[in-house]
């Protein structure tokens, strides 16, 4: 809001100075909010998004975060193994993960991955000090992926009031 | 336990001149090498906890108080650049002659009545011929740097002095005039029954904006601003002569913010009925006036070349001399 003309004069003259020395001086009294952080780690929200975790149990290898990864930063191998059930009849098939990296120098942080996997296997996790020296090496593959996991946070709680998500009502119903 | 004969020759040794010199120049070296320091830390930190910083915390065991140390030693390694087309000698020179003089100005800075390098009569007189000069060498800067925004920053230099000088000068001499004495030492035992500060408010504020405009500190850096000519009159510097710039200017801080406590705020005196020693009483004066110097560079924008010139002379000369006048007046009646 704009002050007309006769309001800042009604302010007095000097007085817009000594408001400005107390400004400083009160702020130099607080406490300063620096984190010191090599020494201090930082208190991250439980929705930051550090790094991109895999829980490799979860994956059923169906390709669907690789190919909506808009920059094509995942390498997924697999194959097709297939085993007789123990009471006879015909030979099932499954796919097994053989490869999966996560190239971070390529990587945008879009999160499209996490939000279209099926099967929750991917997380966004706050860890965040992986940098390296070399750009090839910032390639990651499934084992420290699998690592990351152990960081993810719980999600926040909900706000009062908030609907509940639509998993809930569901698993009710199916308990009974 | 010195027997006799070591006593004689101690006295002999201390009475000799040329060892009292040499005593005198490495203390007022020592000072000027030391103080300036604290208050650049005291600057860094000051400043940072006025923007809800920490400001260094790393060099040195505690909150970085070996900053300074660490800075200087930096600027030691660094390549000492001349430019191509610089006058080689002047832009060396400059550097010295910028602060020379602040070194000068201690020599004649009393720590209590008898702790100082020299008394001389004329010393108030010596203060302001000395702080006038270091100027110059801001001009050999600005001109020998053969660099348009060098000279633009040193030509506003040269002007803010000349501009500032006269307020700086007509609020010692109301000083003077009280005193009726021009030497330091005379000037703070003139103020042993009330501070000069009670009586001339108006000059002490006069004088320390004049101050400020001196050593080109916020509010009155125009002969810096970075933000239209870089670094002044100092652009084309690096390594140990930026580092010797640095130091002129908080040595200047260092001297300026002595020399109005002994005008003005009675110097080494403490205040009645606290036993505190003089150079104490000096330093904790000589702090706080740099805090209050830092803490306007954390407060103020800088102003306008034109309004910087406009408050002195419209401003701060009429009031100081109509001060003066009243101080006269009063003096005269008195008497």
């Amino acid at each position: 809001m704009a002050t007309k003309p006769s309001e800042q004069i009604e302010m007095g003259r000097g007085q817009g100075l000594l408001k400005g020395l107390a400004v400083t001086l009160k702020t130099m009294l607080h406490r300063s909010v620096t984190v010191q952080y090599p020494h201090v780690k930082p208190d991250l929200p439980p929705r930051t998004r550090g790094v991109i975790a895999l829980k490799e149990a979860n994956c059923t290898v169906c390709y669907m975060c690789s190919r909506e990864c808009p920059d094509w930063c995942i390498y997924i191998d697999a194959h097709k193994e297939t085993h007789e059930p123990a009471g006879g009849g015909r030979a099932r098939s499954a796919k097994v993960l053989d490869r999966f990296a996560i190239d971070y120098a390529l990587c945008m942080y879009c999160g499209i991955c996490v939000e279209v996997c099926p099967f929750d296997a991917l997380f966004w996790s706050p860890e965040f000090e992986y940098a390296e020296y070399d750009l090839g090496n910032m390639t990651h593959e499934k084992e420290r992926l699998e690592e990351w996991t152990y960081t993810v946070l719980p999600p926040p709680a909900l706000e009062e009031g908030a609907e509940p998500p639509d998993e809930e009502p569901a698993a009710a119903e199916a308990a009974g | 336990m010195i027997g006799e004969a070591g006593v004689s020759i101690l006295e002999e040794l201390f009475s000799n001149f040329w060892v009292v010199l040499v005593l005198k120049t490495a203390a007022v070296l020592g000072f000027f090498l030391v103080v300036p320091l604290g208050v650049g830390y005291l600057e860094h930190k000051v400043l940072a906890h006025m923007q809800a910083r920490l400001g260094p915390m790393e060099a040195g065991a505690f909150h970085g108080w070996a900053q300074l140390v660490a800075d200087g030693v930096k600027f030691i390694q660094k390549e000492d650049v001349i430019p191509a087309a610089a006058d080689r000698t002047v832009f060396s020179l400059a550097p010295a002659v910028a602060m020379i003089p602040y070194i000068t100005i201690l020599v004649v800075l009393p720590l209590s009545e008898s702790a100082f390098a020299e008394n001389l009569d004329i010393g108030i007189f010596f203060v302001m011929a000395m702080s006038s000069v270091s100027v110059i060498g801001v001009m050999m800067a600005g001109w020998s740097s053969a660099n348009k925004f060098s000279l633009i920053g040193a030509l506003r230099a040269a002007a803010q002095l000349i501009a500032y000088e006269l307020p700086l000068v007509l609020a010692a001499a109301g000083v003077v005039m009280l005193a009726g004495t021009l030497s330091m030492v005379g000037i703070v035992e003139a103020q042993r029954d009330l501070w000069f500060v009670v009586p001339l408010l108006p000059l002490f504020v006069i004088f320390m904006i004049a101050s400020l405009a001196e050593l080109t500190r916020p509010p009155f850096d125009m002969p810096v601003a970075d933000s239209e000519i870089i670094f002044g009159a100092y652009t084309e510097y690096s390594g140990l002569k930026f580092a010797f710039f640095l130091l002129a200017e908080y040595g200047g801080i260092v001297a300026l913010s002595g020399v109005a406590s002994v005008l003005f705020l009675g110097g080494y005196l403490a205040p009645p009925g606290l036993p505190i020693p003089g150079p104490l009483m000096m330093m904790g004066k000589i702090g706080a006036l740099a805090f209050v110097v830092i803490w306007l560079r954390a407060t103020y924008p800088r102003l306008r070349e034109d309004q910087l010139q406009r408050f002195a002379w419209i401003t701060l000369v009429p009031v100081s001399l109509l001060w003066i006048l009243g101080t006269g007046f009063v003096k005269v009646a008195m008497s």
